[in-house]
């Protein structure tokens, strides 16, 4: 089985484009199953089963979204075996911006749109820097000035990804998505497989639900501005 | 600086220093491979474009032509509704001219809008940046010159894109994709709504050696290309190349057109239309 992670910001147009993607791998005979992380909650799970895709929901709740992902990254190949699945996407939303799911040796993908701002590609971190492909979004209703000035950008911040615009309600551009997906190599198991980039940390009073606001109630790994 | 000097700039620009953003190849030709319409019928034309061709889209809204332009947009190889293949130098576009089609098609179509918040100098500056244009004060001040002659309202480089009117934003847009955008391929999809002279922009935009493709409603634009296609139910019906009798009639649409320009400039700058006594004659007769 092939394993893709995809990350990106909230409506970025993820899903949309890995449904896109589907549809073309389905045509060459591809069985794909989808693992969407999210936090709160998800509408996803009856729009890739109305598309007749394999889903499974993993809410983070109140954990970190990127640990509760690296925490279950195996099950979830395991889930894609069992399924029979010959390619498990798993997608992601990297609500901080500076969360990154990608995997040494696993196809990794970054979904950004146009309409989020020519600063965007500067401001994602490790999830648009250490991916293997750049997927750009909206980019129709931009100027093409704007396009031009994203892509650069995108390009500087990640010389070494191959870049391509998809269309998330048409689907125009999947194309090259789709046949990076099917040339993947099979992963067995993600065990003893490390990240790309290690995953944010905090281990203080907030993370185990202290809500209270001064000094007395900071304890564990806490962060001081500079004034 | 001409604009003939701005380009040779950029393209040196481009040769010298453009590590991370990657160019595109020489396109002399370009081929469109018939695909299906919306009812699943064969569409039976090929089409091969030089470099320098002007290609006409025409046909009802809905018929297809931003369709076909989407398809070009993307290289499409049978991936798309249209089930269209479009072939760069006679073969199958390579997968990393697909992955890195950033700058091979520039476009401009009605639906796009600015979102930056910078003013018109800043914006400039910023998109000759990403094309390494070193000193972009030159080509700041030729835009700005050109925008403001396509748009007949002017506006300074100071101003925010945001407080820009419809007309002056989509006359910037223009300029600015025609003098600052290298790419070998353009498509221009209804630019004729916008209030700002469509013939001179389209002249602007059309430049030796690439090739455009123009979707529209508007005979004067429609009648500017070497061929036409004709679209009907999502797919190419018909292919038109204007002959004699239609170029003389071009240039009869042409001054008509001249006419309803100077009417509509006329009203639109608070003046009465006033019509001499030998048209007067013309118009009854044309009323009654």
């Amino acid at each position: 089985m092939k394993l893709v992670t995809v990350a990106g910001p909230p409506s970025s147009g993820k899903t949309s484009v890995i449904l896109h993607t589907i549809r073309e791998l389905k045509k060459a005979g591809i069985s794909v199953g989808v693992i969407k992380f999210d936090c709160i909650s998800s509408g996803d799970e009856d729009t890739y089963q109305a598309a007749g895709v394999p889903i499974h929901i993993g809410l983070a709740g109140n954990l970190c979204p990127d640990h509760y992902f690296v925490s279950n990254i195996e099950e979830c190949v395991s889930w894609g075996l069992k399924e029979n699945l010959d390619l498990l996407i798993t997608e992601s939303a990297g609500l901080c911006n500076r969360c990154s799911p990608h995997i040494r040796g696993i196809l990794g993908i970054c979904v950004i749109d146009t309409l989020s701002g020519i600063n965007t590609p500067k401001k994602i971190g490790p999830m648009l820097r250490l991916s293997d492909m750049i997927v750009i979004t909206k980019g129709d209703i931009v100027s093409q000035a704007e396009r031009e000035v994203f892509a650069f950008r995108v390009g500087r911040a990640n010389p070494s990804a191959k870049v391509i615009k998809i269309n998330g309600l048409t689907g125009q551009g999947v194309l090259p998505l789709a046949d990076e997906m099917k040339n993947t190599p099979d992963t067995i198991t993600v065990n003893d497989c490390s990240l790309r980039f290690a995953m944010p940390a905090a281990l203080c009073s907030y993370c185990l639900g202290e809500i209270r606001i001064g000094r007395d109630y900071q304890m564990g790994n806490v962060k001081r501005m500079e004034f | 600086m001409s604009i003939e000097n701005t380009h040779l700039q950029i393209q040196e620009g481009l040769s010298e220093d453009y590590n991370n953003v990657r160019l595109f190849p020489e396109v002399k030709n370009m081929t469109i491979i018939g695909g299906t319409n919306k009812s699943g019928d064969i569409e039976p034309y090929s089409i091969c474009c030089q470099s320098g061709d002007i290609i006409c889209l025409v046909g009802p809204t809905g018929s297809g032509k931003s369709r076909m332009l989407g398809d070009i947009e993307s290289l499409a190889q049978g991936d798309t509704p249209s089930g269209r293949k479009i072939l760069i130098n006679g073969e199958i576009p390579s997968s990393s001219l697909r992955t890195s089609a950033i700058g091979l098609i520039a476009q401009l179509s009605q639906q796009m809008n600015f979102v930056v918040d910078l003013t018109v100098r800043e914006f400039i500056a910023l998109h000759a940046e990403s094309r390494l244009i070193p000193d972009p004060e030159n080509i700041i001040d030729l835009i700005l010159k050109t925008a403001n002659n396509l748009s007949g309202e002017q506006f300074s480089p100071d101003v925010s894109l945001t407080q820009l009117s419809g007309g002056q934003s989509r006359a910037l847009m223009i300029a600015d994709t025609a003098l600052l955008c290298p790419s070998p391929v353009v498509l221009i999809d209804e630019i004729e709504n916008a209030g700002v002279n469509r013939k001179n922009a389209l002249e602007l935009l059309v430049k030796e050696g690439k090739i455009t493709f123009v979707a529209t409603h508007d005979p004067v634009l429609a009648l500017m290309g070497s061929r036409r296609l004709f679209f009907k139910n999502g797919g190419i019906a018909g292919i038109i190349i204007p002959d004699e009798e239609e170029r003389l009639a071009m240039r009869y649409i042409q001054k008509v057109d001249d006419q309803w320009t100077s009417w509509r400039d006329q009203i639109r700058n608070g003046g009465v239309l006033h019509l001499d006594d030998s048209k007067k004659k013309i118009y009854n007769r044309l009323i009654l």
